[in-house]
């Protein structure tokens, strides 16, 4: 038998499920997600923080998960793009999307919708060139930029209206 | 990436307890990246994020005390920041994408590595790397490597927008070690390669950033951080530039500057800065001000671009901040 690899525990709640394991510590959020619990809506494109595809929520946070070990955030809440449904319907973000044309291809699609997601929670939504700017950590090759950011503003757009509608 | 053992212990006694194989780990947007390039190639990784180091809080001079594990969007984001050092706040938002700032630390931004495209390749040479083995940048492919502080060696930048705005502060770095506590200068914090290019930084064996320390400075909207890339966003600098003016009756009382993406550190020179000591702004004081701080760079093969754009963006970073009008991250557009 070779060198035991070493181990170290990981313990998650991960969209709402809890997690528990020992893994080598080398093993990144990603790779937990996709290769060993199956949740591959969290994509894998350049695997070094640049196009962000792998983007998820960590307490509520976006971050890119092939640059976090899975072993290095104990207790943490990992929401991934399956765990964004609204009691089986689409999340608003992800209709909006689809109203918007805002993909083509669909690989960076996952990390657009979870960034989005959390560009309205952080509140850089004050002007086109404010969304451009905090999503700039997510790379479209197709090019789909203008629909990705059509899609976020009719977003911010319904949720103005509902505000509006709560406060009469 | 190679595996590794890993801790992460709560009290730093433990902590620094170190081999020459053990990578401290923060954020890890750096290292982690650096582990899948096999660039870093630990056996053990110690996790320093159960360590209370992540608090930002006031310091009774009026400064300010940046914890090491705070993160960089959290800091951005802070009142105090603000407030106090919107030039800092700015810096950090020129930097990253949303997603690194939300992870990646204010300690682990000092202890980040270049950017070299050698550097990240083990199939080329690269003193940083591998020392002794030469520098592929050297008549190589570098358009965006650096013209001051150079050496034969290495002509890496120090990639970090942050630090520039750290360095035009004269903020210091608090250390904890083996040996117990002391703090260091940022700007005597980064290494010139010189002949030993792989040791960046001052940092000992075991030692852990534990805090940065801001003095108290009047700027009000007399500063800038004003960032030249590729690309409008989420791209490393070809020359950035950190001012902040103490203004008083229409004459800059002292001047702060910092230069980014064009030296082997944070570039600064005392002498350029105290050349705008009680003068008004104008443009020959300027122009003296970008050649002072500028004096002495060497430009390699493809890099001379560098000098010609980088006067310019120190002037209009001058003017930026004696206008008051400091530059936008948001709106890229430079008035």
């Amino acid at each position: 038998m070779n060198h035991a690899s070493p181990t170290a525990p990981c313990r998650l709640r991960i969209n709402g499920q809890h997690y528990a394991a020992d893994l080598p510590p080398s093993v990144t959020l990603l790779d937990l997600l996709r290769e060993r619990l199956d949740l591959t809506g969290t994509k894998k494109g350049c695997d070094h923080g640049q196009c962000g595809a792998c983007t998820v929520l960590i307490d509520g946070k976006r971050v890119k998960s092939c640059l976090v070990l899975a072993v290095s955030i104990p207790d943490a809440a990992v929401i991934t793009i399956e765990g964004i449904n609204q009691d089986g319907q689409l999340h608003p973000m992800q209709q909006a999307f689809i109203d918007a044309d805002a993909f083509q291809c669909g690989y960076c699609t996952p990390g657009q919708i979870m960034s989005a997601i959390a560009l309205l929670e952080e509140g850089h939504v004050h002007s086109r060139e404010e969304i451009r700017e905090f999503m700039s950590g997510n790379l479209c090759r197709c090019g789909a930029y203008n629909g990705i950011v059509e899609a976020i503003e009719h977003v911010i757009a319904q949720q103005d209206q509902d505000s509006k509608g709560e406060a009469a | 990436m190679r595996n590794f053992s890993y801790s992460r212990p709560g009290t730093f006694d433990e902590a620094c307890r170190v081999t020459e194989h053990t990578r401290f780990l923060a954020g890890g947007t750096n290292l982690i990246d650096l582990m899948k390039s096999d660039v870093e190639r630990p056996a053990h990784v110690t996790d320093l994020k159960s360590l209370s180091m992540n608090q930002i809080e006031e310091l009774p001079d009026g400064g300010l005390r940046l914890g090491a594990l705070a993160t960089n969007a959290d800091t951005s984001a802070h009142p105090l920041v603000i407030r106090h050092f919107p030039v800092l706040a700015s810096a950090i938002l020129a930097g990253a994408s949303p997603q690194i700032r939300n992870v990646a630390t204010n300690g682990g931004n000092l202890n980040q590595r270049t950017r070299c495209h050698y550097f990240y390749d083990p199939d080329m040479v690269c003193n940083k790397r591998s020392p002794g083995t030469g520098c592929s940048a050297r008549g190589g492919r570098n358009r965006i490597m650096a013209v001051l502080g150079t050496s034969e060696a290495c002509i890496a930048t120090f990639p970090s927008d942050m630090c520039v705005a750290l360095a035009a502060l004269n903020a210091t770095v608090n250390l904890h070690g083996p040996k117990g506590e002391r703090s260091v200068a940022l700007r005597d914090y980064h290494r010139l390669p010189g002949e030993a290019p792989w040791i960046d930084n001052v940092l000992q064996p075991g030692e852990i950033v534990t805090s940065i320390d801001l003095p108290s400075v009047s700027f009000g909207e007399h500063y800038t951080y004003l960032k030249i890339r590729d690309r409008l966003s989420f791209a490393f600098s070809i020359v950035s530039v950190a001012v902040g003016l103490e203004m008083e009756s229409g004459l800059i009382r002292r001047g702060y500057l910092a230069l980014g993406g064009v030296g082997t550190k944070p570039w600064c020179v005392p002498e350029a800065e105290a050349l705008m000591k009680d003068k008004p702004p104008s443009h020959s004081l300027f122009r003296d001000v970008a050649e002072r701080i500028l004096e002495g760079a060497v430009v390699d093969r493809d890099n001379a671009a560098k000098l010609k754009l980088a006067p310019r963006v120190i002037e209009r970073a001058l003017w930026q901040a004696a206008e008051g009008t400091p530059q936008s991250q948001t709106c890229k557009t430079i008035r």
